[in-house]
């Protein structure tokens, strides 16, 4: 089944063929018949029919609404007036928001109508979407396997056409890792693109914001919308909005590099297959190729860990019961043993088991006598990294590489294997480092019939270019 | 990297964490597994990268400063798990 795009829907919505209620009766449906098999929606936004109503009258009224007709599913880690947000945790379960992110804030200033939140990684830690406490989201190509993550039901709902566009966030690669394992694209915006402002905080200077769907033009228009300076988000950039939804260069104009460092001996040939295929699309259409190096690509998985976990240990220490997140039923009814156990207390009962690891990694890193060994130097080794990006952009204009080492593996076959889980983040998180931009690109599937991906990097605010070799990749003369 | 039991439990205390027997025996592994590979940060030369000053990042843009409504002190406690009247209550913690 072909999935509906809002490219398509939204010409039918301006010619008044369609109503935007008709097309979210239509994902509401596709989401009674489909959630059950793959758990990619926590909820149903009980506000979308309304919302929709009132699109349509606004349209009626002659408003300009670009995207009208735009149906979205927003990761349960960004903010929403009024509505729950638990991240997947037991920590926020019965937490309501009482202001909007600006991501979503700006999608629905333009016409586009969320239809509910969708399933992730606990505070979006984890690369599978099994820790949750919804349950995992399955794969729609395989409900055996994981749809990656922690963006995962992001992912899985608009492989399985439950929406148009899903918002995710991508901190070491969790847009772009359940985009590839799904067959979806899903790109990670250059560190400061869109506001983190209503985004729950993982690890502050590497979290973005990130658009997953299944065109290119999908992409773009809630990009244009998205992107942009926002003054509750200091870290957001105040570099104009350039046009991603047309006038992108030609392919042709474009030097790609690939990194030999991308490329270790054990990869398996279904994704070496697809970065091959992938690089002769480009050559068609005009692309010249280099063979680069980032020599410092080795180093991605300790920095980024360091650096993400120890920021998380940071960020989560409000987590306390107090103000919110849940209180054990211990700390009501015994007396506490001072002020840090009961905040113990509470902390424990609420957060899962990879949040916890990651909280003591963090925590360690930091503490008396280790900061220099590993945090310290884990910002030197993140400048290092993107010293390497910063060189080798001054030839290249895009780098083409595999964005996992593997495709989607069964559910449950890495609970206990947390390092190689983390080693398997080393295509992604290297792009959070240094803070560009990545675009994950679905092409073709593995002997398995499981989806593969390849990642397109290019250096900050360069987006367009990202688009532009996305689009060609997936153009229809490129469709087998 | 050898990680002990008192590392994992003086960590747990800074993080406002408690862990069973259990839970501090695969902690120990699990820690010491990641932290002997982050080792390898260790064997690389970042001495030029430690010492010299922070790069140039972009300028913040920093907001006029202007005042402007908080949320609601309603709003405020609404998420909290117990509340008494307008404010956050929490048992007795001090001795």
């Amino acid at each position: 089944m072909m999935n509906r795009t809002f490219e398509t829907d939204r010409e039918k919505v301006l010619d008044g063929v369609l109503s935007v209620e008709s097309i979210l009766e239509y994902f509401l449906q596709r989401i009674a018949s489909e959630n059950g098999r793959i758990n990619a929606f926590i909820d149903v936004d009980t506000g979308a029919r309304e919302a929709a109503r009132r699109v349509d009258v606004s349209l009626a009224e002659g408003t300009d609404l670009p995207l009208a007709g735009m149906i979205v599913g927003v990761k349960d880690v960004l903010a929403r007036e009024g509505k729950p947000l638990s991240c997947a945790s037991n920590m926020l379960a019965g937490f309501t928001s009482v202001f909007t992110a600006t991501a979503v804030e700006r999608l629905e200033a333009q016409g586009a109508v969320v239809i509910g939140r969708t399933n992730c990684d606990e505070f979006a830690m984890g690369s599978s979407n099994e820790n949750s406490i919804h349950g995992p989201a399955r794969n729609p190509h395989d409900t055996d396997r994981v749809c990656g993550g922690s963006s995962g039901g992001s992912a899985a709902a608009v492989a399985a056409g439950l929406c148009h566009v899903a918002l995710g966030s991508d901190t070491g690669g969790s847009v772009r890792q359940p985009a590839a394992f799904c067959g979806t694209i899903g790109l990670k915006p250059t560190y400061g693109r869109i506001s983190r402002s209503g985004l729950v905080a993982f690890a502050s200077s590497l979290d973005c914001v990130g658009p997953i769907a299944n065109t290119v033009g999908d992409v773009a228009a809630a990009m244009q919308f998205m992107a942009g300076h926002d003054p509750k988000d200091a870290t957001s950039s105040v570099n104009e909005v350039p046009n991603y939804r047309g006038g992108l260069p030609d392919p042709g104009t474009l030097r790609v590099g690939i990194p030999n460092e991308y490329f270790a001996d054990d990869l398996p040939t279904s994704i070496l297959r697809a970065v091959e295929q992938s690089k002769g699309r480009l050559k068609e259409a005009g692309v010249e190729f280099d063979e680069v190096s980032l020599p410092n690509t080795p180093l991605g998985v300790s920095t980024y860990y360091i650096l993400a976990c120890a920021e998380a240990s940071s960020n989560l220490a409000r987590y306390d019961g107090v103000r919110y997140g849940s209180r054990s039923s211990v700390s009501q009814t015994d007396e506490a043993n001072g002020i840090a156990d009961f905040y113990a207390r509470n902390r424990t009962a609420g957060f899962g088991e990879e949040v916890k690891r990651r909280l003591m990694l963090g925590t360690y890193v930091l503490s008396a006598g280790y900061y220099d060994k590993y945090y310290a130097r884990a910002q030197a080794a993140r400048r290092l990294i993107k010293n390497d990006f910063d060189k080798v952009f001054e030839s290249v204009d895009v780098l083409l590489t595999p964005v996992t080492p593997t495709t989607a593996y069964p559910i449950g076959t890495r609970k206990d294997r947390v390092l190689e889980t983390y080693q398997e983040d080393i295509f992604t998180v290297t792009a959070n480092l240094a803070g560009i931009p990545a675009i994950s690109v679905p092409i073709g599937t593995d002997d398995e019939g499981l989806p593969v991906g390849v990642q397109l990097l290019s250096h900050h605010f360069n987006e367009r270019s990202l688009l532009a070799l996305a689009g060609e990749l997936l153009s229809e003369s490129n469709k087998r | 990297m050898s990680v002990t039991i008192e590392d994992v439990r003086r960590v747990a205390r800074l993080a406002r964490l408690s862990f069973t027997d259990e839970e501090e025996k695969v902690l120990v592994n699990e820690l010491a597994t990641i932290l002997e590979y982050m080792e390898q940060l260790s064997e690389v030369s970042l001495v030029g990268e430690m010492d010299s000053p922070e790069p140039e990042e972009p300028q913040p843009a920093l907001r006029p400063d202007e005042t402007e409504l908080p949320i609601s002190r309603e709003d405020a406690l609404k998420n909290a798990p117990v509340t008494s009247g307008e404010y956050f209550e929490v048992p007795k913690v001090i001795q």
